[in-house]
Formats: structure tokens, C-alpha cells, sequence
């Protein structure tokens, strides 16, 4: 089981945040096919959110095909997202620490890092298509 | 019928000698939603919630909750929750007479549900009500109007007393009613970052008139800061609506609902949250009857 939690001031929509949990958890190994994810009331007892915005972050994975909802019997995770392996995501989220303690060293805030991390993604986007 | 609103008003007012409480109040609110209704004290909260529960006749227009306009008869108020702003228990009884009067009382009354509640929270039913605390003296009315197996909830500011952690355990649980299904529910507060985890549309109230009733994913999405040094606005103020503007000699803020994307760059763009929103159009209404005022002086 994971516990998901919700960030008010990150401007990420709400039900964003809980498909992006799960699919982090999908694709890191904490949740593997077959494991079932915690049920709409358990997520909303323990974050006291309104219900749907559960249902509609479920929806949004079910959308991608990562989990399927089962009538009466809960929701459950199919299979992993196409990508590379966990293993993988374990080293660049090894070198993106090290980077961001780099940032911060260098004076930048949690804002700054998202900007610049925006503003290059968006840059190489731009690059690629030119 | 699945998609006829759990709540609905149309031109619901209600005049209290020469002054209008309430009024132009139409609104619909689809089945399922949890609503929070906000506004300044003595924007009109309570008068709506009052006119919604059939405990108040309206001077104008009409109301519909599951289809029934609200009348003081069983078959009504059986299907209604009510939560009056002070809890309505009484002091010397136990939580366990509560729940007895309240299956003497309900045509429908799942003792259940209630007690079952109660005892989740570890709430002693066998202690007067004035010697619980107030977080669970909430739980307890709250589950005393769930037990009737409501269509519509209504509660009024239902957490205003509560401390945090109080506030947090009333709302999760609230929630969790909520995610069993078939209820709707309309809660006024104050407390707009609660409304905004816990609501799924929001209904403002400013000199007693709905000013804003929406999806708040779609509030959120739509209204943006806009910031920029102090320039020409004319062409921002024509393709979006601007609810709030304030400037300074280098700089000027814009809080707009946007009508589609922003073009000019030059323009920074930032999120707002439910409460940020709310602020810039109560305040832009107080604004207008101060200037008003000072130009009468």
C-alpha cells in the first residue's frame, strides 16, 4: 500500500497529483500489476479531499491503461508505463539530487529549480524541433 | 433524472423589511458534489442554507433539492440534513439518546450507519454531550443527519469551533460519506483552504448575490496573476475579463478569468490558489461603495 499525500501550494492540479503518485509508484517498483490501490474512501479519510478528485486521478491512469477499475472490487495496477527500467530511474534520480544540492548550494529556491528546469525542458524542446 | 441537479435555485431571494438577505440567487448543483459556499459574514450564507432546509419562505424565485421544493413536511426534511451553525444537540443527553430520538424521529433511519460512525471515531455514547469535546460533539451531529440517509447536507460553517485537528477529522469524514455515494452536500465556511481540498464547486456570495458558482478545477485553471511592468492593459483587458487590478509606478498586477491564452509574453503568468481568487473579487466589490462613499463626502 502507498500513502499518497497532496502538495496545496504546488498549483499542480489536485487530481494530477494523486495519477502522478501512483504512476511514480508504478514505475519505481513500489506498486507492481496486480497490486491494488488503496480504495476512494481510504484516500479520502486519510487526506480528507473531496472524492472525486480521487476518482478522476484513477480515471486518468486507467486512461493511460496502467491500472484497471474493477466493479465492487477496487482499482488495480495492470502493468508498468512503456520506459526504461527502475533501476534507470534510480540513477537519474541519484544525479538529479546531487545536481538540485548543487542549486540550492548556489542560492536557488524551490521556484528557481522549477523554472529552470522548465525553461531548459522547453529550450531542448525547442532545439529538437528546429 | 441522473442529471437533474441534487440542489437547485432560480432568482431565490429573500427580503428582510427593506433589505434584501438574498437575492438574483440562481444556481445549479449536480448530484454528488460537495459545495462550498463562501462570502463575508452577512453575505447571505446562512438566509440561502435557512431557505434550502425549509426553515425559512423565500421572498422570490424558487428552490428544488432532489426535486422537491422544500416545505415543512416529513417526506422533505426526511431527505434533508441540516446542520444549524450551533451544533443542535442536547447538552445533558448522551450520544446514544441522540441516536434513539433520532430513529423515533426519521421515517427512514439507518441506526447503523450512525452508531457505526460513532464508534470508528471512539466517541463514548454513553457521555452527555457537554462532556465531549467539540471536534466530537460535531462528529456526533454530523452522524445524527447521515443517519437519516440524506440526499442533500447542509451544514453551516460546521467547523468555525474546531481546531485543526478537529476541522481535518470533520472534513475526512465527511469525505468518506461522501465517497459511499448518494449525497450532496452544501457547506459554508471561511476556511477556503479546507473548501478547496475538500469541495468540488464553489459558490461565492458578495452584497448578497451569487458572484461566482463554478467547478473549482475550472476556477483554478481559469484565473491567473498576470504581472508586468506598468504598461498599457487595453489589450489584456479586451480578451480577458479582469476581476482585480493593482498598481504601482513601476509595476502592475492583474488577477483576470482568461478567455484563452495569454500572447504577449512580456506578461508573467502565475497560478493563484481558491483563497487568492476569492479575496480578488470580494474585494473589487468592497472597492466600488467606498469610492462611492468618498465622492459623497
Amino acid at each position: 500500500m502507498i500513502a499518497l499525500r497532496l502538495d496545496g501550494r504546488s498549483g499542480v492540479p489536485p487530481y494530477l497529483q494523486i495519477a502522478q503518485q501512483v504512476r511514480q509508484a508504478i514505475v519505481t517498483g513500489t506498486l507492481v500489476p496486480g497490486d491494488q490501490l488503496p480504495t476512494v474512501k481510504e484516500v479520502v479519510t486519510e487526506l480528507a479531499i473531496n472524492p472525486n478528485t480521487v476518482f478522476k486521478g484513477y480515471r486518468e491512469l486507467e486512461r493511460e491503461g496502467l491500472v484497471e477499475g474493477r466493479p465492487g472490487a477496487g482499482t488495480f495496477v495492470l502493468r508498468r508505463p512503456a520506459g526504461p527500467p527502475a533501476a534507470t530511474h534510480h540513477t537519474l534520480a541519484r544525479s538529479l539530487s546531487r545536481w538540485v544540492d548543487r542549486a540550492r548550494a548556489a542560492g536557488l529556491d524551490d521556484r528557481m529549480i522549477e523554472s529552470l528546469l522548465r525553461e531548459v525542458l522547453y529550450s531542448r524542446d525547442v532545439e529538437a524541433t528546429a | 433524472m441522473a442529471d437533474a441537479p441534487a440542489i437547485e435555485t432560480v432568482d431565490l431571494g429573500k427580503r428582510f423589511g427593506s433589505t434584501w438577505a438574498l437575492r438574483h440567487c440562481t444556481l445549479a448543483i449536480p448530484e454528488g458534489r460537495v459545495c462550498g459556499l463562501v462570502g463575508a459574514n452577512g453575505a447571505g450564507k446562512t438566509t440561502l442554507l435557512r431557505m434550502l432546509a425549509g426553515l425559512s419562505r423565500p421572498s422570490t424565485g424558487e428552490a428544488r433539492l432532489a426535486g422537491h421544493p422544500p416545505a415543512d413536511d416529513p417526506a422533505f426534511l426526511g431527505g434533508i440534513g441540516y446542520l444549524a451553525q450551533e451544533v443542535p444537540l442536547y447538552r445533558r443527553w448522551t450520544a446514544a439518546d441522540h441516536l434513539a430520538l433520532g430513529a423515533h424521529m426519521n421515517p427512514v433511519w439507518d441506526d447503523d450507519l450512525a452508531r457505526d460512525r460513532l464508534l470508528s471515531l471512539r466517541i463514548p455514547l454513553d457521555r452527555p454531550v457537554h462532556r465531549l469535546s467539540g471536534g466530537m460533539r460535531a462528529q456526533v451531529a454530523l452522524a445524527l443527519a447521515l443517519g437519516k440517509r440524506p440526499r442533500v447536507l447542509l451544514l453551516d460553517e460546521p467547523v468555525a469551533a474546531l481546531d485543526p485537528l478537529a476541522r481535518r477529522e470533520f472534513l475526512a469524514s465527511l469525505a468518506g460519506a461522501v465517497a459511499d455515494g448518494g449525497v450532496t452536500v452544501l457547506l459554508s465556511s471561511h476556511l477556503l483552504p479546507d473548501l478547496e481540498r475538500v469541495c468540488d464547486h464553489l459558490v461565492l456570495l458578495a452584497d448578497a448575490e451569487p458572484v461566482l458558482a463554478a467547478e473549482i478545477a475550472d476556477l483554478l485553471a481559469s484565473h491567473k496573476r498576470l504581472r508586468a511592468p506598468t504598461r498599457d492593459t487595453s489589450a489584456i483587458e479586451r480578451d480577458h475579463h479582469v476581476v482585480m487590478r493593482t498598481q504601482t509606478p513601476r509595476e502592475v498586477t492583474l488577477v483576470v478569468r482568461l478567455a484563452g491564452p495569454v500572447v504577449d509574453p512580456t506578461w508573467q503568468v502565475e497560478d493563484l490558489d481558491l483563497e487568492e481568487i476569492v479575496l480578488a473579487y470580494l474585494e473589487r466589490r468592497v472597492d466600488e461603495p467606498t469610492l462611492a462613499l468618498a465622492a459623497v463626502r
